[in-house]
Parts: structure tokens; sequence; C-alpha cells
């Protein structure tokens, strides 16, 4: 059923897009309008929105319980909806439609659920033949080869570590040649290195135009990784590119610092274009909010040289996902409280 | 997308594979368990004198034999109960669900997975049985117990007896949370045909082919439409996000 592009030798080779048909790339990889998944009373995640390209990173990020592996569940067709739409390596999703979407996807769940007593390669044997593989000896050497446990085949999985468990999950991940792979919390566990091959390996997925949606906690992964982000509490928070999200939540900031305070930093700072106002930390130490810090450095460096100071640096101050992620649910848990 | 016996096969294969490494299930329920339902039919025969009464020693061939009918209802329950909880339990249920299997698919790879093992075991016995019956009971007892209807009862109602426990089993795995739980419901619910039965062997109600293939008839109405049944309760849903 699913001509193979991993090679025998562990190369992973363009494209899986082709194997599904061309109308793939027609549309979006993931198109989901006002989905809303809620079981009984309680609200799972709400009026969600958002579309993801063929070939993109998609990270989904968000707090235990805003409703992450949910939406994936329900994108895999595990769960259904209970209101909303959404389409799924082209296949709108409804019940019927389980089967033919499950068959372009793959889904690696957090915990990579391996049937302990089965050596690894039964383990993906058993999963070649329900995705109907016909070379699946092959298909199963070079999955093993792309995370590195080719020597581990005869393994039995209750034998391995947690973080070749992880591995072994992954290699299953990919073993159908998905259009669209679910990765959920891929690195949990993991070690630095095992972590690296991960991303090696998501990456030379990208490279085939396979699309990968990343539920994790670890925004410095999600920031490395991912084209775009999202974040999710319930409701959909924020989407975007990093750099754009950072933008979008805090204003631009240059960080000054002098060898000594400045006399009268307001006459300093005042009028200097693409400044618009300063705050003090330590003893020389300033916080300007600029509109952009390459229009404002020139400037405010002149205008210190003037005011006598001796500039130790002036940078423009670095927010991470992880500010732009805890300002979010900063927000989020103080509007629960009030 | 159509049914497929490459899917089915391939739930069957690795339960298969599972079992073989599995001690508990290889050991007891695959060995002790059937060692055991044929030790008593065996010293029952060797105790039975040919002198007897015909209706007597119907009777007590119909006893002996009837602790033979308790291998296909016991020995399926326990895997059958497992089937669906115990895959819950351990975290592998949903990776198999988020490939293109049905639910028919699975539960079929899941229930002749453990018929195929059982209708081995229990004509192996039931083997074994005959072979002792022929070399150590008196004459007048082994001619009886090669008798047609005996032998029928006991070819015909192994897989039906088999497949009522497995469904059931089945059954009350998907809708259970708790792998003992349900392997103590299966054992208990795997018994109900079995009375019939031992009402026929002990001639407490009139054996006749008639009375035998109606009944038989029913075990295999309800070993189709089980299959069906099963998958209709199969809610991937509950599986997947209920409480465990």
């Amino acid at each position: 059923m699913v001509d193979g592009s991993l090679q025998e030798n562990g190369t992973i080779l363009p494209s899986p897009l082709a194997a599904w048909g061309p109308f793939l790339t027609d549309g979006p990889a993931l198109a989901v309008e006002h989905l809303t998944k809620a079981f009984g009373e309680r609200l799972a995640f709400s009026d969600v929105s958002f579309e993801v390209a063929y070939g993109e990173v998609f990270g989904f990020l968000g707090p235990n319980g805003a409703g992450k592996t949910t939406t994936v569940r329900t994108l895999g067709t595990l769960l259904s909806p209970t209101s909303g739409t959404a389409t799924v390596a082209g296949i709108p999703l409804s019940p019927e439609a389980g089967p033919r979407i499950r068959a372009r996807i793959s889904i690696m769940p957090e915990s990579p659920g391996l049937y302990l007593r089965l050596t690894v390669a039964e383990n993906l044997d058993c999963f070649a033949r329900l995705y109907g593989i016909s070379d699946a000896a092959q298909r199963i050497d070079a999955a093993l080869r792309a995370v590195n446990l080719a020597d581990r085949a005869g393994d039995p999985c209750g034998s391995l570590s947690k973080g070749l468990r992880q591995r072994v999950g992954l290699a299953r991940a990919v073993l159908n040649d998905p259009a669209v792979l679910f990765l959920d919390e891929p690195t949990s566990g993991l070690d630095p290195v095992a972590s690296r091959e991960v991303h090696e390996l998501i990456n030379a997925q990208r490279e085939r135009g396979v699309t990968i949606f990343l539920t994790t906690h670890r925004l410095e992964e999600a920031e490395r990784l991912c084209d775009r982000v999202a974040i999710l509490n319930t409701t959909l928070r924020l989407i975007g590119r990093p750099d754009a999200l950072r933008q979008q939540l805090f204003r631009r900031v240059l960080d000054v610092r002098v060898r000594s305070p400045l006399d009268d930093p307001d006459r300093a700072f005042q009028g200097l274009p693409g400044v618009d106002g300063w705050t003090s930390g330590s003893p020389g130490t300033y916080a300007l909010t600029v509109t952009d810090p390459e229009v404002a450095a020139p400037g405010v460096a002149r205008a210190l040289v003037e005011a006598g100071a001796d500039i130790l640096t002036i940078a423009e101050s670095r927010r991470s996902l992880e500010d732009v992620y805890l300002e979010l649910v900063d927000e989020d848990v103080e509007a629960a409280r009030r | 997308m159509t049914f497929s016996w490459a899917r089915v096969g391939a739930i069957f294969r690795k339960e298969l594979r599972d079992y073989r490494r599995n001690r508990f299930v290889l050991v007891f329920t695959m060995a002790v368990l059937p060692l055991i339902f044929i030790v008593v039919p065996i010293a029952e025969l060797l105790t039975i004198k040919a002198t007897l009464s015909s209706a007597r020693l119907d009777t007590r061939i119909g006893l002996a034999l009837l602790y033979l009918l308790l291998i296909p209802a016991i020995v399926p329950s326990a895997l059958a109960a497992y089937s669906v909880v115990g895959e819950r339990e351990q975290g592998t249920l949903e990776p198999v669900l988020t490939t293109p299997i049905r639910s028919e698919e699975f539960l079929l790879g899941k229930a002749t997975a453990a018929l195929v093992p059982t209708l081995v075991i229990a004509y192996a016995m039931f083997g074994i049985f005959l072979l002792a019956t022929s070399i150590f009971a008196q004459p007048g007892v082994s001619s009886a117990v090669f008798k047609g209807s005996h032998l029928l009862v006991q070819l015909l109602f192994t897989p039906l007896l088999a497949g009522w426990s497995i469904w059931v089993g089945v059954a009350i795995s998907t809708r259970s949370s708790d792998v003992r739980a349900a392997q103590q419901l299966g054992l208990i619910a795997s018994l109900p045909p079995l009375v019939i039965v031992a009402l026929m062997a002990t001639n407490a109600i009139t054996p006749s082919l008639r009375l035998a293939l109606a009944l038989g008839a029913a075990l295999l109405l309800f070993d189709a439409l089980g299959w069906r049944a099963v998958a209709g309760m199969f809610n991937r849903e509950r599986l997947i996000a209920g409480r465990r």
C-alpha cells in the first residue's frame, strides 16, 4: 500500500507525499476550524482554529491539562470532536474516514506503548502488517537505522531503557511513511544526545516534506525546531513564528550598561529617535523600550558619549519563547484568580 | 478502506508471539489447567465398571466428558478477558488504534488468537483421553465412550463453547477497567452453556441428536453475532480517554 522512501542504509529520501497522491499538496496538511472537544461538562479544548502546511514543523505548546494530547487524539481520529471541522492529510475528519486518515498519518504517543515481551523487530513487524506495508523487512531495517537501533532489533523491548523504547516508538512512527506525523513529547525522558538524534530525525522528516505536529514542554526545543508554534490553554492563545510572537507580546528593549550611573538619564535619553521610554535597574543599567533597536542604538550610543558615560554594553534584550509562554500562562492564571 | 484479513493476521500473530513468551499463559493457562481437566476424567474412566446399567454407564461417561468440555470453556476465558483491558493497562492499545485497523479486525484477531490454541489443546486432550480409554478402560466402557453421539458432542461443542467464552470474555474486557476483575467475571460468564451440556451429559434432559444440534445452532448463532455485538461495544473514545 505504501511505497517506501526509507532506504536500506537508513537514509531517508523524499518524499512520502508522492505515495499518497498529488492531491495532498493542494491544500494544507491540517486545517482545523472552530474545533471543540468536551467530555461531558468539561471542556478539553474549545474553538481551536489553525492551518499547518505540508513540510511545516508545527509546535503545540501549553501547560498540563491544556488539551494538547486531546487535540492530537481528535485529529488522529481516536476521539470525535464535539463541534467544529478539520481536514487531516487531505481528508475531512469523520468517523467513517478514520481508517483512511490513520493510514496517512502516524501518532507517537507520549508513552511509546511497546509490547515488552516482543523484540524490537517483532513490534515493528506487527505495525508494518497493520499498515499493510509490502516490503516490511526492508522498511523495518531502515526505520531502525534511522534511529540508530539496527543492532538492537532482536532485543526484547522489556530489556530496553526508557530512552531506547522512545526511539523504538519513533521508528514505529515513521514506518508507514506518514504525510503527517504527530509527536507527543518525543524527547520526554531522553538524555541530550538522544534528544539531538530525535531532533535530527524530525529535521530529516521535514526535509522530505512530512508535516510534523509536535507537542512539547521543552520550549527551547520548540524554538529550535518549529517553523510556527501555537500556545493552547483550552483555547488557542497565540499562534505564529516564535520571533513574531515575541514581538507581538513584548515591547523591544535595549539594555544599556555604563560604568557609573548617569547624572541625568532623562536628559540623555529624551527625544532620541526610536526610544519610547526608559527604566533604571541596578546602578548604571538602563532598559530602553524602543520601536526598532537597530534605529535606536546609534543615537543612544552618541547620547551616552555626549553625557560623558563609559559605555560597557548596548544590546537588545532577547526574550525567549519561554518568556512568551510564561507571560501567557501567567495571564491565564491571573484571569482565573479574578 | 475495506475489511483486511492482513490486519486480523497481524494481531493474531502478535498475540501468539506474546503468549509464547508469557510464562503464566504458557504454563498455567495452556498446560496446568488442561492437565487438571484431563486427570479427573481419566481417573473416573478407570473406576467405571462395564457391569453398570447402560443408563448409569452413559451418565458416568457423560460426566467424565463434561470435564473435558471445561477446557474450551475455561482456557480461553482468561485470554479473552485480558485482551482489551490488558492492552489498555499496558498502554499498548492507543498505538494500535492509531493505525488503520478497524474495531472488527482488532477483535477478530484477538478472538482467533484465543481460539486456535484452545482448540489445539482441547482436541489434544480429547485425543489423549480417547487413547487412555482404548488402552486402559474395560472393553464395555471403551465402546460406550466411542459411541458416535459422545464423539459428536465433544467435537461439536468444543469450538462452540470456546466461541462463547471468547466473545463473553472480550465483551467484559472492553467494558472493564481492571484486568483481574475482567478475568474473574469472564470465568464465571464462560460456564452457563456448560450447564445445558451437563444436563444432557447426565441424562437430566434426554439427550438427542436434535437437541444437541439445536443447542449447537444456538451457540453458533451467538458466536457469529458476538463478534458484531462486541465490535459495537468497542468504544474507542472510552478506551482511550476514559478513566483507567
